[in-house]
């Protein structure tokens, strides 16, 4: 069993196409869609958790690939800069996932990329700017 | 037995002085006991690093040649609009300050992306900083216009000059509507979805001092970091709240205007802050050393965060309506476990104010002081306190007659 999240950029020829439809008929994944902006004529981009056994799941991205889809883990694309931060934690009670902490003592705030699932409530919340959207 | 500010003074210039910060002295009291720890320690250093609306500095940008009189015109740095309403040449820009075309809630929720306190963090950086004035031209001062950079080193002054700051305790914010709201205080997610507090608690200057016995007009403070005054009380300065056997306010009570050179501050101690649908504000550190100059000035040091209780206030109706309701009391130890308890719901909780940062504010102090590089000042007069008739008033609004 295989399950990530990706990234996943669709170049403006192919947004048309039922990519998610394909995925799930054709290669029995799991697709839990957490953020797609895809307009038609326009590049889009979608957050994907991506679950199924591997053979499919390998077959799916070869799919993904052959389409013409970029695709990249999702874990690189919020990113914490840390010289903006200030570890106050007024994000750690938005954050969905789990995925900022407080240290109970130190009271400074940890980032888990691999729990976070780019809601970017904390981008909106951080009053220092602190929580960055980065695609590629 | 009781100590003197000079005699603590005396033992900081010879390196003897013992200095610890407001967390440190919490053990010491309760290992020692008051007694011991009075006569130990000299000075406990606190700190607090949180977003202070109420702040903003005031340059003298030199005389151009021919003169212009910007006192009356109007001028901007980078984009913000600052206050001309002095001599030729004197400004003040407000934290809170935006360009006049920043769409502010125009689209909901206002991203204040830039205001004063970005350029208040821009100059501290040694950034130059693009300055335009218009004037209307007298005989003496004829330029009608002026469009340069200034950068902070060539200023005649360059001041911090915040009317209030470093407040002692603060409302926790939530949100009983079934909508998400933008304040001050945060974003807050409706049915109590989240629950918002901004203190350094155990760490916060005034809260170590809850009576301003050794806090007072002229104490020298950590501001920004570099250092600083306090320059009278706060505005909404506010003591007769009620308090805690400890003395401690259950409730916003003292608060602090102080002074520094803006030029001596530090990058990353006064930071431009941003509050989605709200507005720009400033994140100033702010540190107080407290001599410990008898019992029970080290008894009101050691407080700790379960000891220090503050009011949940709903910032959906009661707050926007001035209504004096309280969902509750919570003390800061439980605020800071991550989570309390409001109308029978657990309810996450998040500090807008960095309790690490305050540390590393209450250990540079307390780095100045063994040193010898900081002495503490005796203050020149009391901020008003408990009994003093000083109190915060609401606006008596009057109807106009014409």
């Amino acid at each position: 069993m295989t399950s990530q999240k990706i990234v996943l950029h669709f170049p403006r020829k192919i947004v048309n196409q039922p990519v998610i439809w394909t995925l799930i008929k054709e290669y029995d994944l799991e697709c839990s869609i957490l953020k797609a902006n895809i307009t038609p004529s326009e590049e889009g981009l979608m957050v994907l958790e991506l679950k199924g056994n591997n053979d499919n799941y390998k077959l799916g991205i070869d799919f993904l690939t052959e389409l013409g889809l970029k695709i990249q883990p999702l874990s690189q694309d919020i990113i914490r800069n840390k010289e903006r931060c200030i570890d106050c934690g007024v994000c750690i009670p938005v954050c969905p996932a789990g995925a900022l902490e407080a240290d109970p003592e130190t009271r400074k705030v940890s980032f888990n990329d691999s729990k976070c699932v780019v809601c970017e409530f904390c981008v909106q919340v951080c009053p220092f700017k602190a929580m960055e959207v980065r695609f590629e | 037995m009781k100590k003197t500010i000079q005699e603590i003074n005396e033992k900081i210039r010879k390196g003897k002085a013992v200095v610890v910060n407001a967390r440190e002295i919490i053990d010491i009291v309760e290992q020692n006991g008051i007694e011991k720890a009075a006569r130990d320690v000299d000075v406990v250093t606190t700190g607090t690093f949180g977003p202070m609306c109420s702040s903003g500095a005031y340059f003298n940008i030199g005389h151009s040649k021919p003169k212009i009189k910007i006192g009356g015109g109007k001028a901007y740095l980078d984009d913000v609009p600052v206050y001309t309403g002095f001599a030729a040449v004197d400004i003040y820009l407000g934290a809170t300050a935006m360009p006049d075309d920043d769409p502010r809630n125009k689209v909901y929720p206002g991203e204040f992306a830039h205001g004063g306190a970005h350029v208040i963090e821009d100059l501290v950086k040694g950034k130059d900083i693009k300055f335009e004035a218009t004037a209307y031209g007298t005989d003496c001062y004829p330029r009608k216009k002026l469009e340069t950079h200034i950068n902070i080193n060539d200023l005649n002054e360059a001041v911090l000059f915040n009317p209030r700051n470093a407040y002692q305790n603060y409302n926790v914010a939530v949100n009983l509507s079934d909508k998400t709201i933008y304040t001050y205080m945060g974003i807050l997610k409706p049915n109590l979805g989240n629950a918002n507090f901004c203190s350094a608690g155990q760490l916060s200057p005034l809260l170590n001092d809850p009576y301003y016995k050794t806090i007072g007009i002229g104490t020298k403070i950590l501001l920004g970091g570099g250092v600083g005054y306090v320059a009278w009380q706060g505005t909404q300065h506010n003591p007769d709240v009620p308090r805690k056997d400890n003395g401690v306010p259950q409730a916003p009570a003292g608060t602090l205007a102080v002074i520094g050179d803006l030029k001596q501050m530090k990058p990353g101690w006064l930071v431009g802050t941003t509050m989605c649908g709200y507005g720009v504000t400033l994140t100033v550190g702010i540190g107080v050393p407290i001599p410990i100059i008898d019992e029970e000035i080290c008894k009101y040091t050691a407080v700790k965060d379960e000891d220090i209780w503050t009011q949940i206030v709903d910032y959906s109706e009661a707050y926007p309506q001035g209504k004096k309701e309280s969902l509750g009391e919570v003390n800061y130890a439980q605020l800071t476990s991550g989570a309390i308890t409001v109308q029978g719901k657990e309810v996450p909780t998040g500090n807008l104010s960095s309790y690490s940062k305050a540390i590393e504010i209450a250990n540079t102090l307390k780095d100045w002081i063994i040193k010898g590089e900081f002495l503490l000042s005796e203050s020149v007069a009391e901020l008003p306190g408990p009994g003093s008739g000083y109190t915060f008033k609401p606006l008596k609004e009057r109807e106009l007659v014409s």
